[in-house]
C-alpha cells in the first residue's frame, strides 16, 4: 500500500498559540512548545515525531493565521 | 516532496491583528486562495467593513475600499456599476450585515447588484467589545445581555441567509462553518461558487460563514470551535439556500 510521508514546517513566530492545529491532526502529533516563546510572547506550534506525519494538511488548513507549511510525498 | 500547502497569494504578508485563534484568519485566507486559483486577483475590489475585520484592506493582496459601517453593498455596487469588467466582493461582518447594514445588504440582493458578498456570523459584537448582536442566540450571554438574550426582550435571533433567499435577485445563498478542516473545505467551495456565479453575471452571490469569537464568547479558541458546534449549528443549519442551475 501506498504510504504519504509528510512534512510540516511553522512560521514560528506568526503563531498566536491558538492550539486549533493541535486538534485537526489525524496522528496527533502537534504539539505547544512550552520550551519557547516567540516574538509575539506566545507557546509556538510545533511538531517533534515528523516521522509519523502523513502530510494531510489539517493544522494548515485550521491555521488561522497562515503559519504552516505542508510537503508530501507518496511512497509506492 | 511536493508543496501541498502554502501561503496563498492571495493575501499579503502582513500578520493578522485579530485575536489568537479567531476564525477570520481562516476565512480571509479562504476568500484569498478563491481568488488566486479564479486568476482574478488583479481584477478585483475587495470592499472592507467596519468591524474586527476593518483592516482586511491590508490582508487581502487585491485592490481594497474601505466603505462606512453596513454601507459596503452600497459602495460595491457603484465600484460594480462602474467598473463591471471586476470581480467585486465584501467582507461583512453581522454586526456590520446583519444589523446596521440590513437595508443596504436586502435592497443590494433585492436589486440583483452582481457582487459577491462574505458574511461571518460570530453571534455578537466583537470590535466594540462583546454587546448583544442581532443573531445572538437564546440565553447567549454578552455585554448588554449579562443574563443571557430573551425572546420577549430582543426577539429572535435574525437567520440572514434564510431572510435573504427568499428575494429573487440572490441567485446564490449559502451557509458554511468553520469549526473543523471538512466544513473549512466545503467553505472554500461555497466561496468559489459564489465568486463564480459574479464571473457569469448571474447576479448576487451570499455566503455566510459561521464563525467563533473566543474572546468575547470568554471561551479558549478551541473551547470556541465547541461551542459553535453545539449551538450555533442547531439554530444555523448549514447548506445551500440557492444555486443557480449553470453552476451546479
Amino acid at each position: 500500500m501506498a504510504k504519504a510521508k509528510g512534512k510540516v514546517t511553522f512560521i514560528e513566530d506568526r503563531c498566536k498559540g491558538c492550539e486549533l492545529c493541535t486538534t485537526v491532526c489525524p496522528v496527533n502529533i502537534v504539539v505547544m512548545n512550552k520550551e519557547k516563546i516567540n516574538i509575539k510572547g506566545y507557546h509556538p506550534a510545533t511538531v517533534v515525531e515528523m516521522d509519523k506525519c502523513i502530510g494531510c494538511a489539517n493544522c494548515a488548513v485550521i491555521c488561522p493565521d497562515v503559519v504552516i507549511k505542508v510537503e508530501r510525498e507518496i511512497e509506492k | 516532496m511536493a508543496l501541498v500547502f502554502d501561503r496563498t497569494k492571495g493575501l499579503t504578508d502582513k500578520i493578522f491583528h485579530y485575536c489568537p485563534g479567531c476564525t477570520h484568519g481562516i476565512i480571509h485566507r479562504l476568500v484569498g486562495e478563491v481568488l488566486e486559483e479564479l486568476d482574478v486577483l488583479g481584477d478585483t475590489i475587495g470592499v472592507a467593513p467596519v468591524g474586527c475585520s476593518v483592516f482586511a484592506y491590508d490582508y487581502f493582496n487585491c485592490d481594497m475600499h474601505e466603505a462606512a459601517h453596513g454601507r459596503a453593498p452600497a459602495v460595491a455596487t457603484g465600484i460594480k456599476r462602474v467598473r463591471p469588467d471586476n470581480v467585486v466582493f465584501t467582507y461583512q461582518g453581522d454586526g456590520d450585515l446583519a444589523s446596521i447594514g440590513t437595508a443596504e445588504i436586502v435592497h443590494a440582493a433585492h436589486r440583483g447588484e452582481k457582487i459577491t458578498t462574505i458574511f461571518v456570523n460570530n453571534a455578537i459584537y466583537g470590535m466594540t467589545g462583546g454587546q448583544m448582536a442581532p443573531t445572538t442566540l437564546i440565553g447567549q450571554k454578552a455585554t448588554t445581555s449579562p443574563y443571557g438574550r430573551t425572546k420577549e426582550h430582543s426577539g429572535m435571533p435574525l437567520k440572514v441567509s434564510e431572510m435573504l433567499s427568499t428575494i429573487d435577485g440572490a441567485v446564490f445563498v449559502e451557509r458554511v462553518s468553520v469549526h473543523n478542516a471538512a466544513n473549512i473545505r466545503k467553505a472554500k467551495k461555497a466561496i468559489k461558487k459564489a465568486f463564480e456565479v459574479q464571473l457569469k453575471g448571474e447576479g448576487f452571490g451570499i455566503v455566510e460563514v459561521l464563525s467563533t469569537c473566543p474572546t468575547n464568547w470568554g471561551m479558549t479558541p478551541v473551547e470556541g470551535l465547541k461551542w459553535l458546534e453545539e449551538n450555533m449549528l442547531p439554530y444555523y443549519p448549514l447548506g445551500n439556500f440557492r444555486t443557480p442551475q449553470e453552476v451546479e
